[in-house]
This record gives C-alpha cells, structure tokens and sequence, in this order.
C-alpha cells in the first residue's frame, strides 16, 4: 500500500511546489515509491484523503484559506509546510506592519470585493506543523531529504545552523571581510548552499532565521558596512519578516 | 434527458493550470449568455508594499509574484528601473539577460508542453499517469526542462527566484568556461526540443479561433524576449507598435468584481499576448533552426505570413520556441566574451520608468516612481494572464457555444472542454489551484423541460 501525498496550496506563488517539479532526475522514482494523491498543478486526477504526508505551501490570508488549512490538518497524518510563506507569512506579510485596508484601496478600484485578511501568517500560527522546511524558494535538495525522511519514518536531516557554516564548506571568501558587503549569513537559516556569497552578493535573508541567532549583534555590523536604519529594517523585512522581527524583540 | 436549456455550469477550480481560478457559465435557452473566468487567488499586494521600498528591490520583491516566471518579473524590474534613471546596459549584459531568459522559456514551456497540456490530448490526467505508457516522452520532457533549469542555476543560482540578477546587469558574471559546461546539455536538449516539436505535430487539434488581437514586443532584427517595442497585430491584420512609456495609456485594466486580477483591454479591444502573439507578430525573424521546426511543426513559413489563431495549436508554437530558445542558448554561449563589469552603475534618479519583457506567457509591463532617494513611490505591474484574461473568456464563451450548439454535451463533457479551453493559453495566476468541483444550477427550460441537479 503506497503512501498517499497531498500538496496544497494557500497564498503563494508556485515556487515551492515547482520545486517538487524541478526534481526531474527523482520525479518519477518518487511517483513509484508514493501515491501522488492530490497535486492539483501536476494532475487533475485528485484522491480523497486522508494523506499520509501533507506538503502545504503558501500563508494564509484569508478566512476561507483558514478554514482550509483546518481541513487539510484533520485530514494529514503528517503535515509539513514548504517555504517562507507556509513557514513564515512569507513576502506577503509585509501588509503585518501597514493598514490592509489601505493596501486594498490602492490596488483595487473595487476593495469591497477583495476578501482578506489583515495579517499574513505561517501554517503553524492555525494547526500544528510536523515539520517546517525554509526557504524563498526551498531548497531542492532538502525537499527530496524531507519527503525521504517522512517515507522512511525518521527525523529530516536538515540542519538549523547559519548560512556561514555552507559558505565555509563551500570554500567562498567571506563577502564582508573581503569586501564589507552587507550580509545576513551569519543569522539566516543554512539550506540554500551558500548562494549569493558565491555570487558576490551579500546574504538577504530568505531561509529566515537560523536557530540559535543573536540578531542585534549583527546590526551594527550591518550599519558598519553601509546600510542606514532604514535600510536595516527593509533588508530584515522582506521574505520572513514577522520571523526575524521575533528574534529582535527576543 | 436534453441538457440545453437554461444551466448555470460552475468549475470550482482548475487543475494543471497555475491559478487559483474558478469558471461559471451560463447557458439560457442553448445560448451561452456568460462565460466567465473567476480568478480568487488570495491577494497578496504587491504594488501596495513596494512603496517605500528601494529602488534596488523590486526585481528580488517582484519575483516573488511567480515561482514559474521569476526571471521576467526581475528583467522587466530592471528595464523599467533603469529606464527611470537613464541607464542602458551594454550589449555583453543584454546577451547574458537573453541567455537567462532562455532558460526560463525552455523551464517554462516545457513544463507547460509535457506536464500540463499533453495529457490533456491524451487523454491523461497528468504527465505522471503518462510515464507508464509513454516513459521515454516523459522523461525527454523532463530532461528538457532541466535543461533550462542548468542554465538558470548556472547563471542564477538556482532555479526558482534566481539570486544573480540586479540592477544594471549581474552581481557575477559567468566564465567563459562556465557558461561552456552547459554546451554538451543544451545540444541534448536541441535534439530533445526537435524530437518535442515532432510528437506533438503528431496530436489531433480540434478547430477554434481566437479572434482577439495578439500583442507582443517587436525588435528590429531578432525574436523578441528581454525588450522591445509593444506591437498590436490587429484582427485586421496591422500591425500599431507603440512606446512602452505610453503601455497604459493603450492596455486599460479594470477591476472586475469576480476577480482578483485585474482584467485589461487593449484599445477597447480584447487582446491577447504570448506565444501566439509572438509567432504573429515576429515569427519571420525566429532562427532558421526555429523556422524550419515551424514547417515541421505544421505552422507554416511565418516570413510567409504563417500565423497561428488556434489555441489548441499554441502547444505547436511553444514547443518551436523551445527549439528556438535553447539554439539562442547556444549561439550566445558560443560566442560569449565576459563583460568588462558584471553590472552598469544605477544611479539614484527622480523619476518614472517603464519596461517589458516577453515572459513564456506573454507580455509583462512594469511602471515605477522614484523619488530623489532612490525610494519607490508607486509601482504598477500588469502580468500577461491580467491581460490575457478576456481573450481566454471569450474563447470559453465561443467554444462552449459550438459545443452546446453543435452536440449537446452533458455537464461533465462541457466542464473537461472548458477546462482544456484555458489550459491552451497557459494561464499563470500565480498559484496552483484545487480539485474540480462541478456545481450545476439547471432551470426550467419551458421548452425542454430541464431538470435541477
């Protein structure tokens, strides 16, 4: 009896569930391994639950979507959500710090029809969450491990240690040693493989914090090499900002 | 039982298209009098929270609108914003923008071709299901697509939200021996394009016409993809180029009330962009290797005034430029030379600009205010579904009409025609979307006696 998977959707956009898709090389092992029960985007041949491993992506932003994720909850044996904006709130919870309603206004001529809610919040903050994988987008390789893990009734091996651990193993010269690059390594979430050091770019964030984080230690750094406080704030608000605002109020 | 009569058909949501879409159609007396596309996909303003934003965000913020089209949204970003200050990237760069560009259409369409829209010409509900009777398809499709995805990590950093992009060209610019690593992939993938281009020559294409105007970007001398001017090929058969500045003053958008996009008209007119509008309007400039795979195809010779109108075709013009994307792949890597810097320095300019790139499905404009700091103080983003919207509506609504008029098909036979309706145009809204749930309101049809389900 194979085990059913079910990926879900809420506010997002695809690239976590694409993902899945981009992992050209395992798609088809994994289809033999699994019933892929319910992938909305990949088939339109859609099983009943209940699942035996749920992936959910995206926040939820609306009553209806709240309802969902209850739903989904009760009908998951495993539950674990893919990306920043299941795990975190996501790009979307920037309307967290602003008015909502004035957001509907100045993008639709009709805000009465646009049905939402004030806050963008992570999967966890409604139903409890077996696991939690980071990301903007989440990295392929521990998709694979992740799903690996749950088929095989162990814990994922996914470490929670900064992004400078991979930029060391990855060999890459330290963006702001060298060059007082601004850079969010030091308290983001490993997962990605170290990218934008290795493209000469500072680290922006988008794994989310990592997990034994001292936040404002960093931010004098972050002022040393050049970003102002406003640049500060939008640099730690952007793809998990309610998670990093956490680890400075801490 | 007869089904025509008076029926309100309601789809819930779509499968194998990217959105969170429901569709309603309603039927009086035989006739389709409504055929709407619902787009729900929760919103999530992003024109709202750019404001306040630097100027130097919005393609990092913007892909974030699409796991599917990241590229396009950071490209257009970019054109619009250096257009507000005034700068214009070298040649080396635009190569290079071209180059990531290719891979996301070959990524792109090859998901579209194998994942979401063959099955539906065969019949299957996913490309899945299809691996167990047709597994060398399958896995020449999959190989394709992460052909473009190895070009996109390569020069992104990954595949999904590439990191490399910014302002003024690239953080890091590949080596020549880099980019020469892909060389023996992307040649696989030509041969795996071609073979694609062959099998789905070989599918049955009902008939349909879309009768909208096709609007894509024009360039001079090459196929359009990382800018060009807006050109309308109207029904008529002119062509109207006109300034991207002046985008909106042509592609009006109106909030709809059963939408959270935003619906547009060209001119007053329903339009439609992507790669329809493209072989229309700059087929003749596609590569010989292109054009000959558009005769193969069974398109026609564009440069001979080929031009394809019918939506179930349009898997025939994405597959072409698939073969036409990874050759331009290669003939830029081939003759590639790094950039003097990885990237032109942008600087902070008052001010509003305006940019396009052709996206896999169809034109993305974006508009942006500065101000002296470098802070943006109004962004527009108008995506090629928002336009394509009515376009795909008015297909459904002539397509459901020949069905009804033609042979009467029961609920189910009408819902899965509706749906292949707009899967032929790729909608992306951003977004997966649920299972199909059928809602049928029948009313009493004095003539035939209809029955309520």
């Amino acid at each position: 009896m194979a085990l059913k998977l079910g990926v879900f959707k809420l506010a997002s956009c695809d690239g976590c569930q694409l993902t899945l898709l981009d992992c050209e090389d395992e798609l088809l092992a994994l289809a033999r391994e699994v019933e892929i029960a319910h992938f909305p985007e990949a088939s339109s041949a859609m099983a009943p639950g209940p699942y035996d491993l749920s992936l959910v992506e995206g926040s939820v932003t609306t009553p209806e979507d709240a309802e969902r994720v209850r739903a989904i909850r009760a009908d998951s044996r495993h539950l674990v959500t893919i990306g920043a904006c299941a795990t975190a709130g996501g790009i979307q919870a920037l309307r967290n710090f602003a008015d909502v309603d004035e957001y509907r206004r100045t993008v639709y001529a009709h805000p009465e029809h646009i049905s939402t809610l004030a806050t963008s919040t992570p999967v966890s903050a409604h139903v409890d969450v077996d696991f939690e994988l980071r990301g903007c987008p989440v990295d392929r390789r521990q998709l694979i491990e992740v799903i690996t893990a749950f088929l095989a009734g162990r814990k994922p091996d996914v470490p929670d240690h900064s992004v400078c651990f991979e930029c060391k193993r990855r060999g890459t010269v330290c963006v702001t040693v060298a060059h007082g690059t601004p850079c969010l390594g030091p308290v983001t979430h490993a997962g990605c493989g170290a990218l934008c050091p290795a493209y000469h770019r500072g680290c922006f964030g988008c794994f989310g914090p990592s997990g034994t984080v001292n936040l404002p230690a960093l931010i004098p750094l972050l002022r040393r090499d050049g970003l102002d406080e406003d640049a500060v704030v939008r640099i730690l608000r952007t793809f998990n900002a309610p998670a990093f605002d956490k680890e400075l109020r801490k | 039982m007869t089904h025509r009569g008076s029926r309100v058909l309601h789809v819930g949501s779509l499968s194998r298209v990217e959105g969170e879409g429901a569709l309603t159609l309603h039927v009086h007396d035989g006739t389709v009098t409504d055929a709407r596309l619902e787009i729900y996909e929760p919103p999530r303003f992003f024109e709202a929270f750019l404001r306040g934003r630097s100027y130097t965000e919005p393609p990092d913020i913007t892909a974030r609108v699409c796991g599917i089209c990241p590229v396009a949204y950071q490209l257009s970003a970019c054109a619009a914003i250096e257009d507000a200050c005034g700068v214009s990237v070298d040649p080396a760069i635009r190569d290079l923008r071209r180059l990531l560009y290719c891979g996301e259409w070959i990524e792109s369409q090859a998901l579209h071709i194998y994942l979401l829209h063959a099955p539906d010409f065969l019949g299957r509900p996913s490309a899945i299901d299809l691996a167990r009777t047709h597994r060398a398809e399958v896995e020449r499709g999959l190989r394709l697509k992460k052909a473009g995805n190895s070009l996109m990590e390569l020069l992104g950093g990954r595949a999904v939200h590439p990191v490399n992009v910014r302002l003024g060209g690239f953080h890091r610019a590949p080596t020549h021996n880099e980019l020469s690593s892909l060389t023996e992939e992307l040649k696989r993938a030509l041969d795996d394009a071609w073979e694609t281009v062959r099998w789905v020559a070989g599918f049955e294409f009902p008939d349909a016409r879309v009768e909208a105007d096709l609007l894509a970007l024009a360039e001079p001398d090459t196929y359009a993809i990382e800018g060009g001017t807006p050109t309308a090929l109207r029904a008529d058969g002119t062509n109207s180029p006109f300034p991207v500045r002046d985008f909106t003053e042509h592609v009006v958008e109106t909030h709809v009330a059963h939408s959270t996009a935003l619906h547009s008209r060209l001119d007053g007119r329903l339009h439609l962009t992507g790669s329809l509008a493209r072989f229309a309007v700059n087929g003749r400039l596609l590569s010989p290797v292109a054009l000959e795979a558009a005769v193969e195809a069974g398109l026609g010779d564009p440069r001979e005034g080929a031009v394809c109108r019918n939506p179930y075709r349009s898997i025939l013009v994405r597959a072409v430029e698939t073969v036409y994307a990874v050759a331009e792949a290669l003939r830029i890597i081939d003759g590639y030379e790094p950039p003097a810097h990885p990237y032109a320095q942008v600087p902070r300019v008052a001010g509003v600009g305006h940019g396009a790139t052709e996206a896999p499905r169809g034109l993305l404009y974006h508009r942006y205010e500065l101000d002296a700091d470098g802070i943006v103080k109004s962004a527009l983003l108008v995506p090629p579904t928002a336009q394509n919207q009515g376009a795909i509506e008015d297909d459904l609504h002539r397509l459901a009409q020949r069905a009804i008029s033609e042979h009467d098909p029961d609920d189910d036979e009408l819902t899965a025609l509706c749906e292949r309706a707009i899967r032929n145009h790729d909608p992306c809204i951003s977004c997966s979307t649920h299972f199909l749930d059928l809602t049928v309101v029948r009313t009493s049809d004095p003539s035939a006696g209809g029955c309520d389900v």
